[in-house]
């Protein structure tokens, strides 16, 4: 028996895979498909203070190896997320949420931390400082050093639960911000969020997104996020959850080898709804053939 | 909504730029017209919306036009050939709320969703009138299949070079409840000349099924989901 158990700072999980914010809305659209209790947890669909109707359509486009998306933080707001969204999911999975929260202000990190702080069923925070899609907010906080530094002072005030800070890739150095989130108390490092891209509609001569931009994730960007974990473990002492374009049981072992504790499934989810179930099915045997015994035994073993 | 594996029984052309698919697979999932289908297509990310031109027990007829690179590598598919889908979703026409004697409008590839509702409404017993538009001659197709169902059938042309000249909106007067698909402008034009009916919308979506909120667009209830809680919408809900 293969022990894919992990732990999260103070949160345990039966084994690493969570589906990535943004990419599996409150667990419903899912819950038809497959028991979402096999997961390991679940990061809920980034919630805001305020309810957010989300940019102008199109919001998607085709990329090689991957997409690009300009939702903009489409969501319900924290009152009816935490009111009608986390009971109705813990209804269905029964083990300990990561609660992914995004402000427009320091204040608001404060608010949201304070409000997930309360709810029973989240085991985490991961603190979305990295949105490429949203104005005045979002990734403006993450690619600061200060401001990732003062919004994980504001969070940590508010809560006693592990509170993840989680990155964007669309910075010159991305250990000076990990660094910067663990010198101000940060309980672990979340990366990465999407790539800023952008595609062009020839025939139109216009760019395919309303928004202009958006954030490149799928199976393309995974040797960034590799890449960019290593860095990370190498920079700080707190544990990591590895996301970008995992794909495969095989692609979460070298996330987890370039130093993640748990790993997040993002755009897969999308084109393959069962990937998550799967890649768990194929995880032990995986590990069986590479002679690992626990998952413990391989993270961040590359020097 | 499941996951899988049809094979290729046909894949050809039937108008210009537009193919017709015939597939062989489980299409138990897909319970209502109107409903869509997610293609794998090989050498592309992400997969492709394609409205159910009908179904037959496990044989699965699309309809696609050329639009882009994904679609394009769609044509060359040969028969014999599998390819991964996604069927069931969408929420589809509700048949309940037609009435006996309603319009069926169609633009473009908005057409081949209107074929399987149609052959619904004949079983029902109910008289659809079958309105299509495309912009010129070579784009026309299916007007013999529609034929074939025994409905008064109108087609207009843009440019005239086929049917009556116009758009499918002239016939409108006579009718009070539409059933329609096609682009937006064609949705809002039928809209204004109709009391009540039923609209699919189209948009570019991520995965289909309503995880990304992608294809999110207003509604009079609030932000809706176009290819979960849509792509059809009925008369009251929609906002322009």
């Amino acid at each position: 028996m293969v022990d894919l158990r992990t732990k999260l700072s103070s949160l345990d999980l039966d084994n690493p895979l969570i589906p990535a914010s943004g990419c599996y809305g409150f667990g419903q659209d899912f819950a038809p498909l497959y028991d979402l209790n096999i997961l390991g947890s679940i990061s809920f669909k980034g919630t805001t203070v305020e309810p957010r109707e989300g940019n102008a359509l199109p919001r998607i486009a085709e990329c090689p190896m991957g997409m690009l998306n300009s939702v903009g933080l489409q969501n319900p707001g924290v009152k009816v997320v935490v009111e009608e969204e986390l009971p109705a999911l813990k209804k269905i999975f029964h083990k300990p949420l990561v609660a992914n929260i995004s402000g427009f202000s320091f204040d608001e990190f404060s608010i949201l931390a304070e409000e997930m702080d309360k709810v029973e069923n989240v085991g985490l925070l991961e603190v979305n400082i990295s949105c490429p899609n949203v104005h005045n907010g979002g990734m403006a906080f993450g690619t600061d050093a200060k401001n990732v530094a003062e919004v994980c002072k504001r969070v940590k005030e508010k809560t006693k639960k592990p509170v993840y800070m989680k990155l964007s890739p669309n910075v010159t150095d991305i250990t000076e911000m990990a660094k910067a989130a663990e010198a101000a108390g940060a309980d672990g490092i979340s990366l990465i969020n999407t790539l800023l891209g952008m595609r062009i509609d020839i025939k139109r001569r216009r760019p395919v997104l309303a928004n202009k931009v958006g954030g490149y994730s799928g199976p393309g960007v995974f040797p960034i996020a590799l890449r960019m974990v290593y860095q990370v473990r190498k920079a700080v002492q707190i544990p990591i959850i590895g996301m970008g374009g995992i794909a495969s049981a095989e692609d979460v072992i070298e996330m987890m080898m370039a130093g993640a504790s748990a790993v997040e499934i993002g755009a897969e989810n999308l084109v393959h709804p069962y990937i998550c179930r799967d890649i768990l099915e194929n995880l032990p045997i995986l590990c069986e053939e590479l002679g690992i015994s626990s998952l413990q035994e391989i993270i961040g073993i590359i020097d | 909504m499941k996951e899988r594996e049809f094979k290729i029984l046909e894949n050809r052309p039937l108008a210009k730029d537009v193919y017709l698919m015939k597939m062989d697979g489980d299409c138990s999932a897909i319970q209502r017209p109107g409903q869509f289908v997610e293609v794998e297509i090989p050498g592309k990310y992400l997969r492709r919306p394609i409205s159910v031109c009908d179904v037959e027990g496990d044989q699965l007829t699309l309809i696609y036009k050329v639009l882009g690179q994904g679609t394009e590598l769609l044509s060359y598919k040969e028969e014999g050939e599998y390819l991964s889908l996604l069927t069931g979703l969408g929420n589809g026409y509700d048949l309940r709320k037609v009435p006996d004697h309603p319009v069926l409008c169609g633009g473009g590839v908005g057409v081949p969703p209107l074929y399987y509702l149609c052959k619904k409404l004949v079983q029902e017993k109910k008289h659809p009138y079958v309105a299509l538009g495309f912009r010129t001659k070579e784009d026309v197709f299916f007007e013999e299949e529609f034929r074939a169902l025994s409905v008064p059938i109108n087609i207009t042309t843009e440019d005239g070079s086929y049917g009556a000249k116009g758009f499918v909106t002239s016939i409108l007067g006579q009718h009070d409840y539409a059933l329609c698909c096609g682009p937006e402008p064609m949705l809002k034009a039928v809209y204004q000349g109709v009391k009540d009916g039923q609209f699919s919308f189209e948009e570019r979506m991520g995965c289909g099924f309503g995880a990304c909120m992608g294809c999110s667009r207003k509604m009079k209830t609030g932000m809706k989901r176009i290819c979960k809680d849509g792509p059809v919408f009925s008369y009251d809900e929609i906002v322009w």
